[in-house]
């Protein structure tokens, strides 16, 4: 049951209540059906249950109570924008990427159909006043991460301020300087939106910070590297979902409890699946919550998910910020210097995806790789083509899987999916 | 030795007994609403018409969207091993299979064996399959077969620029409307679902011999069409409709002879009364 408080303050938040419910009505039974209804669960979910649980109520209740002691929050769209510098102004950081159906149809009232639905439901969700972390959020950071969300970002702006970072594309000299001066002037846009100044020292607990997430999510990962995997694809999916809305401190807590108590299941030998199930490696394009589709059906078709090379996997954790350096230039060079590291699709050449996903798979034994893309997203489905023949000439099974956040094709992905772990043998 | 594979689709389930090694009979029936029903019901009648009954039946391997929903089968295995097995049945010299449905359309490398290499499926379109020729048939208001055979008589296809359901229509609509003949309107639909599963065969190697299999493959028009566009002949199987029955009965054969138990011993004789 929904507090009448939450109504109040979705209403005082601008929030479209009808749609809301709507929108929220069936979550609490997929929710079951996909993630309480699994068995063996590790007990230490209860916390990321009880976040889910209140995704639209106690985190956006923290949140308003947070910018009424002074706090502001940012909304962002991607693993390379630097939330370091919004904490180290005193700022909450929120990613708002979005992974639901409900607002693609307004979205498509403005953006061509032909748009990755990443993109169109992020636009929905605002169009329709349906997220309260949008609606939350004092400014939204955008990227040009690709095409698409380029030009959303003109359109969001009539919104609600939406601030633009230029992400280079290839990663030469020049490009790293302009990524570094690119994330100065963020640091001067975000010290201008809060009134404060970020401090070698704010900065410095910004990064131990955000760190401290990254490898509490390396540690959570590390313990899938085992078989019998300890842990299901899907929750450590939600748990990288989550991870975007959590307060960071609280998260990292929780996410270490959670694995101590994996490390005993695999000290005892126990998973939650049997040892020998396949193991898969997802790879491709980002899920946002609540995008579990491929994960549910790989895991209800006798196989295990093991590691997502994806920004809802180890796109967003596997790079750390330099924590040495003592002056406010070096720190801002040493935070520009993690996002040069992480490859996205939207760099070109872009070996080292390549060779990350070679290494993800010896890392976490596994046996196929699913590549998905969401449909329309040009960079990852051309890519696609180098990274196949790079792992058939490896020896690595691979399927291609390209869909969307409906769930019109559910049927025909198992089929394919079935026949993919079939051939596994 | 009895077995049997069961093909629910979304539109028609199908049944197929193998007895020592060899399909002695078959059955087809609409899906309707209860899978498990129907199941049972086409199982009963490929069972009668080989002159036995459900009973004898001691291995059962289901396949088809429908596949969850056959709760009495020991095995599920996907449309794609079971089509490639099924082929296999009629042409062991078969490597890749062509299967172009109502809703999906697929191709199959496989081994002498039947066993899957590798395979490929369209994605969230509809545009390379059955349902395309169902909506541009209904369109010029021609019944499927009908539509077929005028094909053949084509002067000049017209070509078609779009590859998308949704565009094409309006694209077809035009032309019938700056009196384009039919049968070359016709010809140059099928020109651009060719097109369609030609970007699919691209996706795995092309290898004869090749078998186009499928209900699609009953369409006369398309399947001239495809041949001479590949410049490769093309086989096809007595009844394509049944093929994955085929498949999942061999399989269920198969299963028989590695000594696997049944999944359901104790519930099959309940099921056998209550269904």
């Amino acid at each position: 049951m929904v507090s009448e408080d939450y109504r109040v303050m979705w209403q005082e938040l601008g929030m479209d209540l009808d749609k809301h419910d709507e929108f929220l009505a069936p979550v609490p039974q997929l929710y079951h059906d996909l993630f309480l209804a699994q068995g063996n669960r590790p007990a230490s979910m209860e916390y990321f249950d009880f976040v889910m649980s209140e995704v639209h109520g106690l985190r956006v209740k923290e949140l308003v109570e947070f910018k009424q002691a002074g706090g502001f929050v940012a909304g962002t769209f991607c693993v390379y924008v630097p939330d370091e510098l919004v904490l180290a102004a005193g700022g909450a950081v929120i990613g708002l990427c979005a992974g639901a159906q409900y607002p693609i149809p307004a979205a498509e009232k403005i953006l061509p159909r032909s748009t990755c639905p990443l993109i169109k439901a992020s636009l929905g969700f605002r169009l329709e006043r349906i997220c309260p972390y949008a609606q939350v959020s004092d400014f939204l950071v955008g990227e040009t991460t690709c095409d698409g969300k380029k030009k959303m970002w003109e359109i969001m702006n009539d919104y609600g301020p939406t601030y633009v970072m230029e992400l280079p594309q290839r990663k030469d000299e020049v490009d790293r300087e302009l990524w570094q001066a690119e994330v100065r002037r963020f640091k001067d846009y975000v010290e201008g939106q809060s009134g404060r100044a970020i401090t070698p020292d704010t900065l410095a607990g910004a990064i131990r910070l955000v760190n401290e997430k990254r490898r509490a999510l390396q540690r959570l990962y590390d313990c899938r590297k085992h078989d019998p995997a300890p842990i299901s694809g899907k929750d450590v999916l939600l748990i990288s979902q989550l991870a975007f809305f959590d307060d960071p401190q609280r998260f990292v807590a929780q996410t270490i409890n959670l694995c101590q108590e994996l490390e005993g299941r695999i000290e005892r030998g126990e998973g939650v699946v049997p040892a020998g199930t396949p193991r898969i490696l997802v790879t491709g394009t980002p899920m946002p919550l609540p995008h579990w589709k491929l994960h549910h059906i790989i895991e209800t078709s006798g196989a295990v998910v093991v590691c997502e090379e994806t920004c809802t996997g180890t796109r967003y954790f596997e790079t750390l910020v330099a924590d040495d350096a003592s002056t406010l230039d070096a720190q801002l060079e040493a935070v520009a210097g993690r996002a040069m590291q992480i490859n996205c699709a939207c760099f070109t050449p872009n070996d080292g995806r390549i060779n990350d996903i070679l290494r993800l798979v010896r890392e976490y034994r596994a046996d196929g790789v699913i590549y998905y893309n969401l449909q329309f997203c040009q960079t990852y489905s051309i890519e696609h083509y180098l990274v196949e023949k790079a792992l058939q000439q490896a020896g690595v099974p691979v399927l291609h899987i390209e869909s969307d956040f409906s769930e019109e094709d559910t049927a025909q992905l198992a089929t394919r999916v079935q026949a993919f772990l079939e051939m596994l043998g | 030795m009895v077995v049997a594979g069961i093909d629910i689709g979304s539109r028609i389930a199908k049944a197929a007994i193998m007895e020592a090694g060899s399909i002695v009979s078959y059955a087809v029936l609409d899906t309707g609403l209860d899978s498990t029903q129907t199941a049972m019901k086409v199982l009963r009648l490929a069972a009668s018409k080989a002159g036995a009954t459900a009973s004898d039946i001691q291995y059962i391997v289901a396949t088809g969207y429908g596949r969850v929903l056959v709760e009495f089968a020991d095995e599920m295995v996907s449309e794609i091993a079971c089509h490639a097995k099924g082929v296999n049945y009629y042409f062991p010299s078969a490597r890749t299979v062509l299967d172009v449905g109502g809703q999906d359309s697929k191709v199959i490398n496989c081994d002498e064996k039947g066993r899957v290499v590798s395979f490929a499926m369209n994605d969230k379109c509809a545009g390379g399959t059955g349902r395309f020729l169902e909506t541009m048939a209904d369109l010029l208001q021609l019944p499927l077969d009908k539509m077929s055979m005028l094909s053949l008589k084509a002067a000049k296809p017209v070509p078609l620029s779009s590859h998308c359901v949704i565009y094409e229509k309006s694209e077809v609509l035009l032309k019938l409307r700056q009196g384009v003949p039919k049968y070359d309107l016709v010809a140059g639909i099928y020109e651009s679902l060719v097109t369609r599963i030609m970007d699919l065969l691209a996706k795995v190697s092309l290898q004869e011999d090749f078998v186009f299999g499928g209900g699609v493959a009953r369409n006369i028009g398309l399947f001239t069409k495809l041949q001479e566009r590949l410049g490769v002949g093309a086989k096809t199987i007595p009844e394509p409709v049944i093929q994955g029955a085929v498949g999942a009965a061999v399989l269920a054969g198969e299963r028989m002879r590695e000594g696997h138990a049944r999944k359901h011993q104790k519930e099959w004789n309940t099921w056998l009364t209550t269904i």
